[in-house]
């Protein structure tokens, strides 16, 4: 197959052998369980649950009540200590309401349980996907964002392409490949039961050529009728190839609209975890409930991968794997190139934990003197977006967000090659990540700001159309009181015209009395 | 267990601004001392004095700026920003000289922007034009390597000269300086000889005098390697070098009485080491990949209208300043297509 290539990226050196020699662990249940109401990108889920509620194995204990966002379910039975606020991992370090679990260590399911679909070719893609989304799945490459939101088809967008990812690019990590060499059927089903529900024709299965045990599993596991539908894929290993724009581009030379997903390409991109979630749930009904981290880094003793329950704090796995170097000062989830730093391993592992990375000072960039940037453009060489990352860095400091969007900001994917590259130490990503915090904020208070300023127009417009009313009805009361005494006036008029017309008649039946009895007189 | 927060990336990065500045200088010693080879200890001279010079200034700006000393001194720049300007100055040039031309270069070209990263000019060549227009004579004598042979000037007789301005007891400059190939080519031009005249002179080689040629040779080396350690990008050397010898060759081929070879364009006078050294300074430079390649060609052919037509020999320096001028307009209107956008990248 054509592969082609992405501008700029890295090779790093990949550190993925120190958790791959040791096998797939699987965690007990641990006495307490923090479950993080939100763990997805979206709406925070609802609480379905009460302090001394009883829960079953994989009950839901939280409720999406919007279309972006993600149930949660218990990951064992046990009893509900509290919705309580707990450190979550989160670049805050702030903490969040998470429900407080504690385990009965029975680990029963409860009669609720979803149905197994093992027909599920028989099942049709509306119903597949309401499952998808009953189970609370998210994508586990780390994003994180509702899955069932990206299965929903888009009026008039034709999917024909379905692409898996299992580049896992940013060193250290490996939970991908062992999943993918440890359950090589299940992440195929997991793809065959996705392209049957968007209706694609194709799957590429792309993985970097630095999982050769990946790749062999996943091509041993592939039927061989099935090789012109699903076709596994090695990529060579570029950071970041994983980035879900890199990799369509790797694969078909096309690069996705910068304001566009892929389906405008026809194309949508899973990530390998997230296909063995789907194929547990439709599979065998089970919800998201726990996964595989990798637990590496010069800071623990002995790397490896661990399948846990979704609430486990990052001390059990750390525990579990031997425990911390004496000298470790850092403790990350997520990558080397993307994670962030958490600052108390009490924090629980969530559906987008793919790693905890704990490194000690030698590691890792220390905060020592940043220096002026001098220009040297490694970062525009390294860049993936193909960015000026060091011409936003001066707009980002100038707080020029107007220019800074113009040099493509939002196109910024935060991979942190150029602040890896950086000679003068500059945390270049931190400054872009700022611009865009400030961008939203404003976005934010602009709208807010517009609201307001209907509101008021409106009222204006209101009060201003009331006076008017209040006025007419005034005029119109005032017109109705003038004719009224123009009328009173006539009929004043009208009686003194009478009583004049009286008057005068009076006087000259008088005066013709007199006239008469002066004639009467005159006579006699 | 708690843990600090920092930001990402959680890798040990890979240079430093004083890493790279530092693999510059060493890149900058095979030509150093071919230069020193040619024409005596006071290419030698030169330099240590201008480092030392440019150092102490400075040491001096940054105390007044309050910023930290240590931490700058560390990067390098100043060391490089002296070296540069010593080369292009001639052995046995008096000291304040050397003063007026890395002070005015440290001083004014570089903390008065606001120190490294901020400087719209070659700090370097800000210095060295500036000491060109003033002290003109100084400026024009070369020493010749012959000259030396014949009465060999031994380090503390270099010394002596910078120091006093003074030659020695015995010693005149016509005897012991020589026009550079630059100047030989324009007054010989002037006079009325032809370009194949003045190169069968003994003092050429194959394209220039033989000792530019060979400092020349060793620069490029430099600057080959500095491009394999990817501190340095092709595009303003190779774009720069490549105009030059365009325009040279076309008039060349035009007229090869009056006018030179591109080869000797390209291996006389500072073509070079200003393609790999001066015209790479990446602050003062465009950072865009278009917009070097554009400020390259702009560099070349500007340094071969200022040789040909211009009032001094060579124009490196000059053509440097006046297209430092236009990087920001040229980093403007070169801006890659972002990834996912169509057309001009600025969509």
């Amino acid at each position: 197959m054509q592969l082609h290539h992405f501008h700029g990226g890295l090779k790093l050196a990949d550190h993925k052998a120190e958790s791959t020699t040791r096998p797939l662990l699987t965690l007990g249940v641990p006495k307490f369980l923090y479950v993080p109401l939100s763990q997805h990108i979206g709406a925070q889920t609802e609480c379905a649950v009460r302090a001394g509620d009883r829960v079953a194995k994989g009950q839901r204990i939280g409720r999406a009540k919007d279309y972006i966002c993600a149930n949660v379910h218990a990951p064992t039975s046990g009893w509900i200590r509290g919705i309580v606020e707990h450190p979550v991992p989160h670049p805050s370090g702030l903490s969040a309401p998470c429900i407080k679990l504690e385990t009965d260590g029975r680990d029963q399911w409860g009669d609720d349980r979803m149905e197994p679909w093992r027909d599920w070719r028989e099942r049709d893609p509306r119903s597949l996907r309401e499952r998808v989304r009953d189970a609370g799945i998210v994508g586990m490459g780390g994003a994180a964002f509702p899955t069932a939101v990206k299965l929903n088809p888009r009026p008039g967008k034709r999917i024909h392409t379905l692409v898996v990812n299992g580049a896992e690019c940013e060193p250290y990590i490996s939970c991908d490949d062992i999943l993918m060499r440890t359950y090589p059927e299940a992440v195929l089903e997991g793809a065959r039961i996705v392209a049957h529900m968007i209706g694609a024709e194709h799957v590429l299965f792309a993985v970097e050529d630095n999982k050769p045990e990946a790749l062999r599993a996943l091509t041993d596991a592939l039927p061989s009728g099935e090789q012109d539908f699903i076709r596994i894929v090695s990529i060579p290993s570029v950071y970041p190839a994983g980035g879900e724009r890199q990799l369509i581009k790797v694969l078909t030379g096309r690069e996705v609209p910068s304001a566009g997903l892929p389906a405008d390409l026809g194309m949508v991109c899973h990530n390998t975890g997230t296909l063995k979630a789907i194929r547990e749930a439709v599979v065998a009904g089970q919800p998201l409930i726990s996964r595989i981290v990798t637990v590496t880094g010069p800071g623990i003793r002995e790397p490896r991968n661990v399948e846990a329950l979704i609430g486990t704090p990052f001390a059990d796995l750390v525990a579990a794997v031997g425990g911390y170097t004496p000298d470790v000062d850092r403790l990350v989830m997520g990558g080397p190139m993307m994670g962030f730093a958490v600052g108390d391993d009490a924090v629980p592992i969530i559906k987008g934990t793919n790693c905890l990375l704990a490194t000690r000072p030698q590691d890792a960039t220390q905060p020592g003197p940043v220096m002026p940037c001098i220009r040297c453009g490694e970062c525009t060489r390294v860049c993936p977006a193909n960015l000026l990352p060091q011409q936003m860095y001066w707009f980002a400091k100038s707080k020029d967000f107007d220019t800074i969007q113009d040099y493509g900001l939002f196109d910024c994917i935060e991979c942190g090659c150029c602040a890896l590259v950086c000679p003068s130490n500059i945390p270049l990503v931190q400054y872009y990540r700022f611009a865009k915090q400030e961008i939203w904020e404003r976005e934010r208070e602009r709208q807010k700001a517009d609201l307001a300023r209907e509101r008021f127009e409106f009222r204006q417009q209101r009060q201003e159309r009331e006076e008017h009313e209040k006025a007419e009805r005034l005029a119109r009361k005032k017109a109705a009181l003038g004719k009224k005494d123009s009328e009173a006036a006539d009929k004043k008029a009208a009686i003194e015209d009478a009583i004049e017309r009286a008057r005068a008649k009076k006087a000259a039946q008088s005066s013709e009395e007199r006239s008469s009895k002066d004639r009467e007189r005159a006579d006699g | 267990m708690r843990f600090q927060t920092r930001t990402s990336p959680h890798m040990v990065p890979g240079h430093s601004v004083g890493h790279l500045m530092r693999q510059v200088l060493y890149a900058l010693i095979p030509g150093t001392l071919a230069m020193a080879w040619f024409f005596g200890w006071g290419v030698l001279v030169n330099v240590v004095l201008s480092v030392l010079f440019a150092v102490m200034f400075e040491a001096l700006m940054v105390t007044l700026r309050r910023r930290p000393v240590g931490v700058t001194l560390g990067d390098s720049s100043a060391v490089l920003a002296g070296w540069l300007f010593a080369l292009a100055i001639p052995p046995l040039t008096p000291v304040w000289v050397l003063l007026v031309g890395t002070g005015f270069a440290i001083v004014v070209a570089k903390h008065l922007y606001g120190g490294l990263g901020y400087n719209p000019f070659n700090p370097a060549m800000v210095g060295y034009v500036v000491v060109l227009v003033s002290f003109p004579r100084e400026l024009s004598l070369w020493p010749s390597p012959q000259g030396l042979m014949e009465g060999p000037f031994t380090l503390w007789q270099t010394l002596q000269t910078t120091l006093t301005g003074r030659l020695p007891e015995g010693l005149d400059w016509d005897a012991i300086t020589r026009a550079s190939p630059l100047d030989m080519m324009r007054e010989s031009l002037i006079s009325g000889q032809t370009v194949h005249e003045i190169t069968r002179s003994p003092v050429f080689g194959s394209f220039s005098q033989t000792e530019w040629e060979w400092a020349g040779n060793l620069f490029l080396l430099g600057g080959i390697w500095l491009m394999y350690r990817r501190v340095i990008t092709w595009h303003i050397p190779m774009s720069m070098l490549l105009s030059l010898a365009t325009i040279a060759g076309v008039f060349w081929v035009i007229d090869p009485d009056q006018f030179a070879s591109p080869a000797f364009h390209v291996f006389s006078g500072a073509a070079i080491i200003g393609a790999f050294f001066i015209a790479t300074d990446p602050v003062s430079a465009a950072t865009t990949p278009l917009g070097r390649v554009l400020f390259g060609i702009g560099i070349g052919i500007l340094v071969y209208v200022i040789r040909t037509w211009g009032g001094y020999p060579d124009g490196v320096a000059f053509a440097v300043l006046l297209m430092n001028m236009v990087a920001p307009t040229l980093d403007h209107y070169t801006r890659p297509r972002i990834f996912g956008h169509s057309g001009d990248g600025r969509g």
